[in-house]
């Protein structure tokens, strides 16, 4: 905010560097003094959490590179190499395996908080559109990579999951053999793959500094969702929510550890501990956890390229939350219908991943067919309905207003 | 509001956390009897294995085993951590003779194993194996109880879960069903015809440790030695994450004290 002042430095070294480049004064400004609503819950903790995460990735990532071997014949034995002789190897990793978990889970957590208090509206929406970006790489590097230690289901999953553009009309077959380099998932691939999932997460990152540079810009939005107008609506984001974030963490970590160290193999599937065999098909394939939601939707059509189509809309569609939702109210509190319906949206994104683990047959298909077509009707009929009809409850003057007018007020909402 | 929100996360947390097993789950399902449990040592916050009980593993492993399945990723070294010496390890690499080569005149030869050797495969290529076995290659155990959900549970009932004839529950499943020719019943086996006949007989081996050799106690100490194979790292990866678990949570709660003594003025 222009309203703070430029920090006078005093050591000399500093001084000299933010004359010249003023990337203390950045600092001071972006993550000390930074105002933030001083009404902040909770649910604001997992944006941080996730950037945390994503860091743990990259690092763990580069140590497992130099231990892995991006062939064929090589891959599979790389990883066990990796964690019977080299030191630690395991906990590398382990910690790369467990926290892709974590990610999904905060960045999931990130995202419907946003939809629930309305962070999308404007004039966050680019901020929300570079979010949604953000998640799509996460997709693919998440799938790039769980094909790397080339386990049956590494590999049946990269042919179920490329098979998909070969439903395109005219180039779709070509497309399928220019992404394998070959007539199928083959070493081609697989270095192509290594590559990419190399390449990702540094896009990742770039993206997030342009999400943190809109989010700076826009500021954040507040469980009222009622936009900052004083002063006493704010407190430093320093030492409030760096603490706050800090014991998120320090949560976080607990649970993290707990998986890593007593149940490291609790999201792999012990299938992928059989090598890549092309000639045997798994009798189930099933997606990690965190995709089963789109899996479903792709598996609810039975037409193969309208499955597709549809699964990538089922993300896509997050884009135009901004302007599917009509309401000028922005926080879910204050929209006593509104909050149904969300609730009913995420137990049937929910249960959609609980569909996307079970076989395609019978009422599963139906079923599956009822919670797409739920998931799709909450965006397209009821948001742009509710903006309608809602009675909206009266939304308090300030942040520092409604704090003060007592937390029994806010305890009865 | 607050408990909408609690019933929410709490929902979604447990599909999260849920769904790893679920969809494992429906990989192997089958309508036999259920897995048996027995308890292992190795389980649980202070799993952890016994040398004792790691050698009369690897006795049998060795002595039954071992003529149809490998131990890949590993080497004679690698026994060392079952609690022997490195003589004996030296003396059990030495009783296998392995290929080497080729010498300065080109040929190929034969020499004892030594302890950095990996441990000898029992086939040399699969077509071999599949040769012996009915068609079927003796899968390498070193991975196994990792490569199997429920593993441990798994290969133990697995080990113990041969009918000499078809149960009546299969045949109510499929009237139709029966055991190919070269095949065995099992109850736990996916399609319940192995092509790997029954292993453990009452009085097959004896262990060096005195230890009577029923099925069951040889089923239970060749599964510990094969999870020991699979997770050699168990007993590191446990000690190290008690004190890591301990203290992340004395370390929270000091940031939980101290997050809450800032806001002290704030709310
Ligand atoms: C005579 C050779 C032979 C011996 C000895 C033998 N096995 Fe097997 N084993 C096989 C064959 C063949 C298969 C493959 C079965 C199939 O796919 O139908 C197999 C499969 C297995 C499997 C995998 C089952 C699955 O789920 O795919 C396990 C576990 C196993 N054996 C454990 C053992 C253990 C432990 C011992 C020693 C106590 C042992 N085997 C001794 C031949 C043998
Ligand atoms: C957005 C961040 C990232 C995500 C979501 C991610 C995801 C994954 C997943 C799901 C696996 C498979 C885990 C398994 O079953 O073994 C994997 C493996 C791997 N990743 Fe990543 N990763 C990320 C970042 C990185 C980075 C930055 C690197 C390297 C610089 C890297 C290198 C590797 C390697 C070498 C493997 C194969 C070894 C193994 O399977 O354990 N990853 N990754």
């Amino acid at each position: 905010m222009s309203s703070t002042p430029s920090p006078v430095w005093s050591n000399p070294a500093i001084k000299w560097v933010d004359r010249r480049m003023p990337i203390f004064s950045l600092m001071h400004k972006e993550l000390i003094v930074y105002p933030t609503p001083r009404n902040l819950n909770y649910w604001w903790n997992f944006g941080s959490l996730a950037g945390i995460a994503l860091v743990i990735l990259i690092f763990s990532g580069i140590f497992l590179a130099m231990h892995y071997v991006p062939h064929e014949d090589m891959a599979f034995a790389s990883v066990e190499r990796l964690m019977r002789e080299v030191n630690s190897g395991w906990l590398i990793r382990f910690i790369h395996m467990n926290t892709v978990s974590l990610f999904f889970l905060c960045v999931y957590i990130h995202i419907f908080r946003g939809m629930y208090y309305g962070s999308y509206k404007a004039p966050r929406e680019l901020l929300w559109i570079i979010g949604v970006i953000i998640y799509f790489v996460m997709v693919g590097t998440a799938f790039l990579g769980y094909v790397l230690p080339w386990g049956q289901m590494s590999f049946w999953a990269a042919t179920v999951i490329t098979s998909l553009v070969t439903p395109i009309p005219l180039v779709g077959e070509e497309l399928a053999i220019w992404l394998w380099g070959g007539f199928g998932v083959n070493n081609a691939t697989l270095q192509r793959f290594f590559s990419l999932h190399y390449l990702l997460p540094m896009v990742i990152f770039a993206l997030v500094f342009l999400h943190l540079w809109a989010l700076h810009t826009t500021k954040s939005n507040n469980p009222l969702g009622v936009d900052v107008k004083k002063k006493a609506d704010t407190l430093p984001f320093h030492p409030y929510y760096t603490m706050k974030d800090a014991f998120g963490l320090g949560v976080a970590l607990v649970v993290l550890s707990y998986f890593i160290f007593f149940n490291p193999n609790y999201f792999n599937h012990s299938i992928n501990y059989v090598m890549a065999d092309p000639m045997v098909t798994p009798e189930h394939i099933v997606p990690e956890w965190y995709f089963l939601p789109f899996y479903a939707i792709l598996r609810a059509i039975p037409d193969k390229l309208g499955g597709v189509v549809l699964m990538f809309l089922s993300i896509l569609i997050w884009m135009a939350l901004p302007w599917l939702d009509r309401s000028r109210v922005r926080s879910g509190k204050f929209r006593p219908v509104f909050k149904w319906f969300f609730w009913v949206w995420v137990a049937d994104f929910v249960l959609l991943t609980w569909l996307g683990a079970m076989p395609a047959e019978g009422t599963y298909v139906t079923m599956g067919q009822w919670a797409t077509a739920y998931y799709f009707a909450h965006f397209v009929v009821i948001l742009p309905l509710l903006g309608w009809f809602e009675k909206t409850k009266p939304v308090p003057e300030s942040i520092s207003a409604a704090v003060t007018a007592g937390h029994d007020k806010e305890a009865a909402a | 509001m607050k408990t909408l929100i609690r019933i929410g996360t709490a929902a979604i947390l447990a599909t999260g956390l849920s769904l790893g097993g679920t969809a494992a789950q429906a990989a192997g399902g089958h309508g036999g009897p259920e897995l048996k449990h027995p308890s292992w040592t190795f389980d649980g916050l202070f799993g952890h294995y016994n040398e004792d009980q790691l050698k009369r593993g690897w006795e049998v492993y060795s002595n039954v085993c071992a003529s149809c399945h490998g131990l890949e990723y590993m080497h004679y070294r690698n026994l060392k951590g079952l609690g022997y010496t490195e003589d004996e390890v030296e003396a059990i690499a030495a009783s296998f003779e392995i290929e080497d080569g080729p010498d300065e005149w080109g040929e190929m030869f034969t020499r004892p194993a030594t302890v950095v050797d990996p441990i000898k495969e029992p086939y040399e290529n699969d077509a071999l194996a599949k040769l012996a076995n009915g068609g079927a290659v003796p899968p390498n155990l070193s991975v196994m109880t990792r490569a199997r959900d429920h593993g441990p549970d798994y290969v133990y009932s697995l080990m113990l879960g041969y009918e000499a004839g078809v149960p009546e529950w299969v045949h109510e499943e499929d009237p139709e069903f029966s055991v190919p020719p070269g095949k065995s019943f099992n109850n736990y086996f996916p399609g319940y015809a192995i092509s790997m006949p029954q292993q453990l007989f009452p009085g097959i081996m004896e262990y060096s440790d005195g230890t009577e050799a029923t099925p069951e106690q040889m089923a239970k100490d060749v599964v510990t030695f094969l999870q020991w194979a699979a997770e050699p790292e168990l007993e590191k990866r446990k000690d190290l994450g008690r004190y890591v678990l301990v203290f992340l949570i004395v370390f929270t709660g000091v940031l939980y004290a101290y997050k809450r003594e800032i806001w002290k003025n704030a709310h």
